[in-house]
């Protein structure tokens, strides 16, 4: 495998970037970035099946308008990872700020720990072969799946002792859907979300997601492996049908 | 039902000594006024929304309209509307949708503008003769440029110019999302665009496949939606337009209703078919000036720095201070949309109340950026309610860089402004995705009518131009002293720093 390794230290984005799409343009097939601290829009607009080792803190909008490449951060991510993203993966091996996932369109985000608010809000999807997930490790703040049109949020729960405790889970959802592990009290669903059965056939839908999260992070999938989770979706695809009347 | 109907809104007849009974009024009207029954054709004038397309389809001129045949005991406050309004929202209890721009009749600034000509002292223009210069460029320009002298004596440019857009005239299209109206009539403004040397947005509805060989005249709208966005979307547009706010709607965001969502419509939108596209009123990855940064460095990181950004903004209260903020902020141009920018849809109360005049809003920002000594860094892009070269030349005047415009272009291709562009009916093929109706605009026709309205302004701004003795727009643009107010009153002509008539 041709690996390539650049110093982030001191580099701003702009040039990080230009190295980065030189050498996915040279036929590198791993790319580590070393002391990176804060730079912004990492693999932004970035082609290609290349992985991306991070090592440090990457800054905001880690992965936007990605299209194919894997990043796995070494470290927690600042607002917006995957924002608007195409395909691909993000792999934090720590926690996320706000608008995780914000409007993303297909590819897989995995946050082993907790993330901010608006995490997977406005996500979407067009047909199978562009359907986002993302999964959160620990915990979310408010407004998680917010306006959510598409996709799958699902939250585990690790190591909480209620794994969603903050509120407007959903609000204005009318697609996809979001499965947090364990019961979600009533009050904090925001307007819109509707709590459904979590059923046998949904597990066996995301068992391969649990698998593929517990892998990244070297947890045991047998332990999420059960119906113990609540699954939330738009209680109509059509929030605001009957919202107006003609002039 | 205590509440009853209201009257008719319009009474439709036909001259039956003319009418010739070819029945074309009956295939023409999509809201189904007209019927066959037996040998005659028969009216249901309710159903009327005043589109004129039987009108103009009619071979024999044998359709009236008239408007309120029926009308109220008239009341200067208790108007027909107030209280069509309100019977409205007794039975429904709902927010009131409207189409098109403002529909109060309030005092439109452009007609109380006038335009400057030359008189003996200085000799106007004919451009008949000399040049006008009416390129403009849109996007930053330097503040001042370096050169150096290379060894075989040449001068070289050493500083490094932003990307911009070239015009060769300074007419754009709007932005008119695929969804709100038809590929038709994308294709046809597409088209017109090209011939003509200038820009047409795409909206907040993706790039359809079929406006990719104009793709290097279309601006690509990134809206809190995010429908139609990813990479290669963002590298086909010649510009990236950010969209913040219109001047139809400040402050609210749009919801494209799940009928006009067919299978072409979410294919280029990237969404379900047949669910409802929801954009939010703000983007919810920007809450604050320096997230707008960072979107528009995100934009410019993702193609390379090679495509200028646009953002777009309605005339609200605070316009200049809010435009200031964004020429700090990496954006290339600033779009202010006026309280007259027309929409396929939004609720009649927005409409109709919120926000300010396009031309007090040009003269504030214009003025802002100057005292900020940031001018050079931005271009300003003006519309909501252009409707012809005078509109244009004074916009130009009061401080813009260019214009868009929107239901100008759309009545080039047909339009009546009824105003119902959300019922997905359009009888002139633009606001619908109904195929029959969408196939009535042939793009090449409705493309040789639209570039025929761009040549007509184009060729009067430069009459006019060339009137005032000026040759190039430069010199035209934010050149206040060729205007006078008329009928204005004193706050006003401070805002816009025009002198009165006769001053």
């Amino acid at each position: 495998m041709k690996t390539v390794r650049i110093d982030a230290k001191g580099m701003h984005y702009t040039p990080l970037n230009q190295k980065i799409r030189a050498a996915v343009a040279e036929g590198a097939e791993e790319i580590v970035l070393d002391n990176v601290l804060g730079q912004r829009f990492i693999g932004d607009g970035l082609r290609g099946n290349v992985r991306i080792i991070i090592n440090g803190v990457p800054g905001g909008d880690l992965g936007m308008f990605m299209s194919g490449p894997t990043c796995i951060i070494k470290g927690n991510a600042e607002h917006a990872p995957g924002n608007t993203m195409d395909s691909g993966m993000l792999v934090i091996h720590g926690s996320a700020g706000d608008a995780v996932a914000h409007g993303m369109r297909g590819g897989k985000v995995f946050i082993k720990n907790n993330i901010g608010y608006r995490g997977g809000i406005h996500m979407k999807q067009y047909e199978v072969e562009a359907r986002p997930i993302l999964v959160i490790g620990g915990t979310a703040h408010s407004f998680l799946g917010e306006y959510m049109a598409g996709g799958l949020v699902l939250v585990l729960g690790i190591g909480k002792e209620k794994t969603m405790t903050d509120r407007g889970i959903g609000s204005g959802i009318h697609g996809g859907e979001i499965i947090i592990r364990g019961e979600v009290d009533d009050y904090l669903l925001g307007v819109g979300a509707k709590k459904f059965e979590f059923t046998e056939a949904d597990l066996e839908r995301i068992a391969p997601t649990i698998k593929s999260f517990c892998e990244q992070f070297g947890y045991d999938p047998a332990e999420f492996l059960d119906t113990n989770y609540t699954r939330i979706g738009p209680a109509s695809s059509r929030p605001f049908a009957s919202k107006y009347v003609w002039e | 039902m205590t509440l009853g109907s209201v009257p008719p809104k319009f009474k439709v007849s036909i001259d039956r000594d003319q009418c010739m009974d070819c029945g074309r009024c009956i295939e023409n009207c999509s809201y189904g006024v007209y019927r066959r029954e037996g040998d005659k054709i028969l009216i249901e004038s309710r159903k009327c929304t005043a589109c004129l397309r039987c009108v103009a389809m009619c071979p024999r001129d044998a359709i009236t309209l008239t408007e309120k045949p029926v009308d109220y005991r008239s009341h200067p406050v208790w108007t027909r509307e107030a209280r069509e309004d309100i019977i409205n929202q007794a039975r429904s209890g709902k927010i009131i949708l409207s189409g098109m721009g403002n529909a109060r009749d309030l005092p439109i600034i452009y007609d109380r503008l006038l335009l400057d000509a030359c008189q003996v002292t200085n000799p106007s223009i004919d451009p008949l003769r000399e040049p006008m210069e009416l390129r403009t460029y849109i996007g930053k320009k330097p503040s001042k440029l370096n050169f150096r002298k290379t060894e075989s004596g040449d001068v070289e440019l050493e500083t490094k110019l932003a990307p911009n857009l070239k015009l060769d005239t300074p007419i754009m299209i709007g932005h008119m999302s695929f969804g709100a109206i038809s590929l038709n009539s994308q294709l046809s403004m597409a088209k017109a665009v090209a011939e003509t040397g200038t820009f047409m947005g795409t909206g907040e509805g993706g790039l359809h496949k079929a406006l990719y060989p104009y793709q290097d005249h279309m601006i690509v709208q990134v809206a809190s939606g995010r429908f139609g966005v990813n990479i290669d979307y963002l590298e086909r547009g010649a510009a990236i337009e950010i969209k913040i706010g219109q001047g139809a709607k400040p402050g609210i965001g749009g919801h494209l209703p799940g009928e006009k969502v067919n299978e072409e419509v979410s294919k280029t939108r990237m969404i379900p078919l047949g669910s409802d596209a929801i954009s939010p009123a703000p983007h919810h990855d920007i809450y604050s000036i320096e997230d707008l940064v960072q979107l528009i460095r995100s934009l410019k990181e993702a193609t390379e720095w090679k495509k200028p950004v646009f953002v777009k903004i309605a005339a609200v209260h605070n316009v200049a201070p809010i435009a200031a903020g964004i020429a700090r902020s990496s954006a290339d141009a600033v779009v202010i949309d006026g309280f007259r920018g027309g929409t396929g849809a939004a609720p009649k109360v927005f409409r109709d109340h919120v926000g300010i005049p396009i031309e007090a809003a040009i003269a504030s920002v214009d003025q802002k950026l100057r005292d900020q000594g940031v001018r050079n860094e931005i271009s300003i892009i003006a519309s909501g309610g252009i409707r012809n070269s005078a509109d244009l030349a004074k916009s130009i005047a009061l401080g813009a860089d260019a214009v868009y415009v929107g239901t100008a272009a759309l009545v080039a291709l047909g339009c009546r402004v009824c105003g119902n562009c959300y019922r997905n009916l359009c009888p002139w093929g633009i606001a619908t995705q109904r195929p029959d109706l969408v196939s009535r605009i042939d793009p090449e026709a409705g493309a040789a009518q639209v570039s025929n309205l761009i040549h007509g302004w184009t060729l009067e701004l430069s009459e006019l131009m060339g009137a005032a003795g000026i040759n190039s727009i430069e010199s035209l643009r934010g050149n206040r002293d060729r205007l006078r107010g008329y009928m204005l009153d004193e706050g006003m002509l401070k805002i816009l720093d025009v002198l009165p008539a006769g001053a």
